[in-house]
């Protein structure tokens, strides 16, 4: 079945070289820094424009600067989950257990954001809605997000043997995408209290420049971060996978002499 | 803890919360999501007549009135179609504005008169610095003069 | 650019300073917790790892070649 994803030697072609544990190792080693670099970078500058170069905001004063890190917060968690959706399909179309442990590497950050995207939120909505909470269409389907991501964090910490576990894991992430277009989508499907998008592809955002900017960069840094982490953390989850591989013990050779 | 207990726990979670999802899901959609109604609806007797509902809207301009006793608000909600006169007494929302977005909720009266038990400010998605409005305004104000 | 006029003014936020700032306080501890427990997650699956291998050192062999890695 896999064949046609290797050459004469045995070894992966192309790109899919990097489907083998092995090498996709040591390359998230290298890269992770990198994008832990850039999201630093990244954030400085945009927290500096959302507090120091974006104006006060006409209708909302001062508070609306909660949405330099609500939107960004938001968006990741929706992104994150359609890419954990993502490998997992390769993961079930490809037999590529890397895959799977993409999967898994990327549940704990997009659940961070999901909860971040709640609790900034609620934190914005006491001010200017006059409450924390309201069970709109929006606040409702954003929670189901985050009931998701715990739902397949623990599913998969639960399940002994891993092949089970990745099934089980994506079939959550396949369906559970589905809430993502109802999140978006749903301030314009049903009457909501969450007001409509400020930015969307098809329309001109209804921010000021600088305003758009900050949330902009803010959003960049929060996806370079997710990459440093992921990276980071599906090494944990290939050593821990791959054990009893030879190129495994070699890398624990390695750590045990610095250690 | 045993692994085997930890498992368990783990399991259970992820069964509570797969279940809190689905119930949550199961009865969103019950309600059809309809977080409120528009006064055109209440107008038109579309909304619930002896259980409470929220409506949204428009505040309308010159509306709002507070009562002899210093605590109730009269206003009057608007989609521009249609207006519902609401009653309110509680805190206002630092939002509460005439012109702008309001969500009630509340009791539609015999008398037309909607007696509303909470309400929020709604707030549309622009932002835009302090002097970027004043222009607008005084370009608006400009525009109307002409056409008179 | 934006003229804050004052420190005070700053963590004010118009009067709005806690639940501007709460939710960047959050954001920065749940980053900060979440560097944490990815850091201690290696750490901790290195150790025992070595921890394994040394109360089993011959094993029974890698069960997995490089070539089947790809299965």
């Amino acid at each position: 079945m896999t064949t046609d994803i290797k050459d004469r030697s045995g070894q992966g072609k192309g790109l899919f070289r990097f489907s083998a544990p092995p090498v996709f190792y040591p390359l998230a080693g290298r890269l992770a820094p990198w994008f832990a670099g850039i999201a630093g970078v990244l954030t400085v500058i945009g927290l500096y424009i959302g507090f120091f170069v974006a104006p006060t905001d006409f209708q909302q004063g001062e508070v609306y600067r909660v949405i330099f890190i609500h939107v960004p917060a938001a968006w990741m968690s929706m992104f994150i989950y359609l890419i954990m959706a993502f490998w997992a399909a390769v993961g079930l179309v490809m037999n590529t257990r890397l895959s799977f442990m993409m999967t898994q590497a990327l549940a704990p950050t997009g659940a961070i954001f999901c909860f971040l995207a709640l609790w900034t939120g609620a934190l914005w909505g006491k001010p200017t809605w006059g409450t924390y909470w309201v069970w709109d269409a929006r606040l409702t389907s954003q929670l189901l997000l985050l009931f998701l991501y715990l739902g397949f964090i623990a599913l998969t910490s639960a399940i002994e043997d891993s092949r089970r576990a990745d099934r089980a894991g994506a079939i959550i992430a396949l369906v559970g995408a589905i809430n993502v277009p109802i999140i978006y989508f749903s301030v314009q499907w049903w009457n909501t209290l969450h007001q409509g998008a400020s930015v969307s592809l098809t329309q001109a955002p209804s921010m000021a420049t600088t305003m758009l900017w900050g949330m902009l960069v803010m959003a960049l840094a929060a996806w370079a971060y997710t990459i440093a982490v992921a990276l980071w953390r599906v090494r944990s989850i290939i050593l821990e996978r791959e054990r009893h591989t030879d190129w495994v013990k070699a890398e624990l050779d390695v750590q045990e002499s610095r250690a | 803890m045993k692994p085997r207990s930890k498992r368990l726990l783990l399991l259970g979670s992820a069964g509570a919360l797969l279940i809190g999802a689905v119930a949550l899901v199961l009865t969103a959609f019950q309600q059809n999501l309809v977080f409120f109604h528009t006064p055109s609806e209440v107008a038109e007797g579309k909304a619930p007549q002896e259980r409470a509902f929220r409506i949204g809207g428009l505040v309308e301009e010159g509306s709002i009135m507070r009562e002899d006793d210093g605590y109730t608000v009269r206003f009057a909600i608007t989609d521009t179609a249609h207006v519902i006169p609401v009653t309110y007494r509680g805190s206002l929302p630092a939002m509460f504005q005439e012109g702008k977005g309001a969500v009630v909720q509340g009791i539609l009266g015999e008398d037309g008169l909607f007696r509303a038990t909470e309400l929020l400010a709604k707030h549309d998605e622009n932002y835009m610095p302090v002097e970027a409005q004043f222009a607008l305004d005084q370009a608006h104000k400009a525009q109307q003069t002409v056409q008179y | 650019m934006m003229e804050w006029g004052s420190w005070s003014a700053f963590w004010s936020m118009g009067g709005n300073g806690l639940f501007v700032w709460g939710s960047y306080a959050v954001t920065f501890l749940c980053v900060a917790v979440e560097l944490v427990l990815v850091i201690r997650r290696r750490r901790d699956t290195v150790r025992r790892l070595l921890r394994l291998r040394r109360a089993a050192p011959t094993g029974t062999g890698a069960r997995r070649t490089t070539e089947e890695i790809f299965e």
